[in-house]
């Protein structure tokens, strides 16, 4: 198990140097002058053609982008071009409140999915199966940026119960996880309403039954233990729709995570904190989804017995 | 002589979209104590359904018991309510399915599987089921060690010798063994036969044997039911079922058998198909593949009727006092 975590984190490195460059490059395409951001307006030509000489901005593509990596390698991400303060730290410091609303969406989903998804399951082909399979379409069909406006033009204007954004106590986070929520939600309900569907099928599920187990110690203990694997893989690939979701829902919100920091830093051609913030979510997917490989193994105990026997 | 298992005029069938399939079309047998009924015939006679019916476990839906009695030691299962029910299976009737590779959970240990059954029905506690379930395990032959494997790191034989010990784990006064062999290796068959024969024996419990395999018959039944399309066609002791055979279905079945000492020899199978469940011929169900069928065959539903001793058929022709099929010359 430790042997195949640390192969991970190895197949990591050529990933993220391949992402950088790709950021570094499309960034160097999207043309834009930082330096116009920097000075102020009536900057004469000398004065901004002195700047970019002095940030390197006048070298060439790889000659910027090695200085840059090296610059990584010995743990300085580099500085905002327009705030000068730290990328690593000022990415860190917004990563909570982007784990917090990612977290709470995420809890919401499944609070709403997984046991929707079995009562579905359960009640195969009747109406009620029906009519939440057409509200899970509504769900995965809505997009998230208008379902923020729409809370907003409900909640907050209409009946005034919550705030429309911004950040604060619990009403805060109320509105911006829904919205990020609820398309996730949707997603996983069809997720746990196949997978325990399939599970139901079973013959271990006749055996469990034949032993004389009650209908819910067969559902939740013989079949959520099987369902819950494909749930979690599920949860797993849609952690990077929480975070393209949290950037859109961040921004009509007013949220200060890292979705709005990266949609301000492109704003402003902030390379370093774009590249940086980039990268860094990079590094987040990756460790979510070892973190999400770790908890199959814990669940089936067939795929903790291929990684011990794969080394 | 007092019977664990009465079964009577049972019907089920299962209602799909594309139509109704009549599984089970009244049967009635029992099972005496300390007894083993062979339930034999092919795929899609309805031989698990009739498992399935006696724990009340037919899927529903689409599956619907619409007639008839299952009495289990004096109790009808049709009548019991969802806890008596769960306090009946496992408990006093317990049965090892077909396949061992997909009958287990893949998720649970094999010490769990078998120490949940003793749980639900004994309310011991953990630590003591797993003891309990460790002493099951090396009566089926496996190494109380192995408690704590998955299904995955165990052979296709020694999950089905789990399985066995899941069914037995509370001393049932009925098994019912779904083709327990078939899924198995040859090899591997004759020891989990001869296995659940002992248990059997030493336990004093009953069994329903469900197979298509008429030499498992031999080995372990006394006595035997065939069935075809959803209904019983003879029924009657091993010994008069083998050597006084009295329906064609029964002797075809006997022809399609290989026989070891006379390897040259053709093998005569049954011709045609079962009939479609959906669409049971009119008359004797085995009428249009019988030999001997004639009009009458086709047109009337023959009843099962005792002949002599234990040993009853379903058979039109025998109207005839005269009529006999060439397996049984002597008609007796």
């Amino acid at each position: 198990m430790f042997r195949y975590i640390l192969k991970r984190i190895i197949i990591l490195i050529p990933t993220l140097l391949a992402t950088s460059l790709l950021i570094f490059w499309a960034m160097d395409l999207a043309g834009g002058d930082p330096v116009d951001q920097i000075l102020p307006e009536n900057a004469t030509y000398e004065q901004k053609d002195a700047l970019r000489e002095e940030m390197g901005l006048n070298d060439p593509f790889f000659i910027r982008y090695f200085r840059y990596i090296g610059g990584i390698l010995k743990g300085d991400m580099g500085e905002s071009y327009i705030t000068h303060r730290d990328v690593f730290q000022t990415f860190m410091g917004r990563l909570n409140m982007t784990l917090l609303l990612g977290g709470s969406a995420l809890i919401f989903a499944c609070i709403i999915s997984i046991p929707l998804g079995i009562y579905t399951a359960l009640h195969q082909n009747t109406w009620k199966d029906t009519a939440a399979m057409i509200v899970a379409l509504f769900g995965v069909s809505m997009p998230n940026f208008w379902l923020g406006l729409m809370l907003i033009l409900l909640f907050s204007l209409k009946l005034g119960w919550l705030p429309s954004g911004g950040t604060g106590g619990f009403q805060y986070l109320i509105l911006p996880s829904v919205t990020v929520g609820l398309g996730l939600a949707a997603l996983l309900t069809r997720t746990t309403r196949s997978a325990m569907l399939d599970v139901l099928r079973q013959d271990y599920m006749t055996t469990a039954k034949a032993k004389g187990a009650s209908r819910n110690r067969v559902i939740y203990n013989h079949g959520l233990r099987n369902a819950i694997i494909p749930i979690i893989t599920a949860i797993g690939m849609q952690f990077s729709y929480v975070m393209t979701g949290s950037a859109l829902a961040e921004t009509v919100f007013g949220w200060p995570g890292i979705g709005r920091l990266v949609v301000d830093s492109i704003n402003k051609r902030d390379t370093p904190m774009v590249t940086g913030s980039i990268i860094l979510c990079c590094v987040l997917m990756a460790v979510i989804n070892l973190a999400v490989d770790i908890i199959y193994a814990f669940c089936d105990p067939r795929i903790k017995a291929q990684y011990s026997g794969k080394g | 002589m007092e019977n664990v298992l009465e079964v009577k005029d049972l019907v089920v069938r299962y209602d799909t979209d594309d139509g109704i399939v009549r599984a089970i079309n009244g049967i009635s047998f029992s099972i005496g104590r300390e007894r083993t009924l062979g339930l034999v015939g092919e795929t899609g006679a309805g031989k698990t359904t009739t498992a399935l019916s006696i724990l009340n476990l037919v899927p529903d839906p689409p599956g619907v018991i619409s007639s008839g009695s299952i009495i289990l030691d004096g109790k009808e299962i049709l009548e019991m309510g969802e806890k008596e029910l769960e306090h009946m299976r496992g408990n006093d009737v317990a049965m090892i399915f077909q396949d061992p590779m997909t009958a287990l959970n893949p998720v649970i240990t094999v010490g769990e599987q078998i120490a949940e059954s003793v749980m639900l029905h004994e309310k011991l506690t953990k630590e003591k089921a797993m003891e309990r379930a460790k002493e099951m395990l090396e009566l089926v032959g496996i190494s109380g060690s192995r408690a704590y494997d998955y299904p995955h790191q165990l052979s296709g034989g020694m999950k089905q010798r789990v399985v066995i010990a899941i069914a037995l784990a509370c001393h049932p006064s009925l098994l019912i063994a779904d083709e327990p062999t078939t899924a198995l290796d040859v090899t591997i068959q004759a020891q989990v036969l001869a296995l659940i024969k002992e248990l059997i024996d030493n336990n004093h419990m009953s069994m329903l044997m469900i197979t298509h395999d008429l030499g498992v018959v031999a080995e372990v039944c006394d006595d035997v039911a065939v069935m075809y399309a959803g209904r019983i066609v003879e029924i009657g002791t091993a010994d008069e079922v083998f050597n006084h055979t009295l329906h064609p279905y029964t002797e075809g079945l006997f022809d399609s058998l290989p026989n070891l000492r006379q390897r040259g020899e053709e093998l005569i199978p049954i011709k045609g198909l079962m009939p479609d469940p959906m669409h049971l011929p009119e008359g004797c169900s085995f009428s249009p593949r019988c030999p001997y069928a004639t009009e009458e065959c086709h047109r009337a539903l023959p009843e099962l009727k005792l002949v002599n001793g234990t040993h009853y058929v379903a058979c039109g022709r025998y109207a005839d006092p005269s009529f006999r099929i060439r397996r049984n010359p002597d008609g007796k």
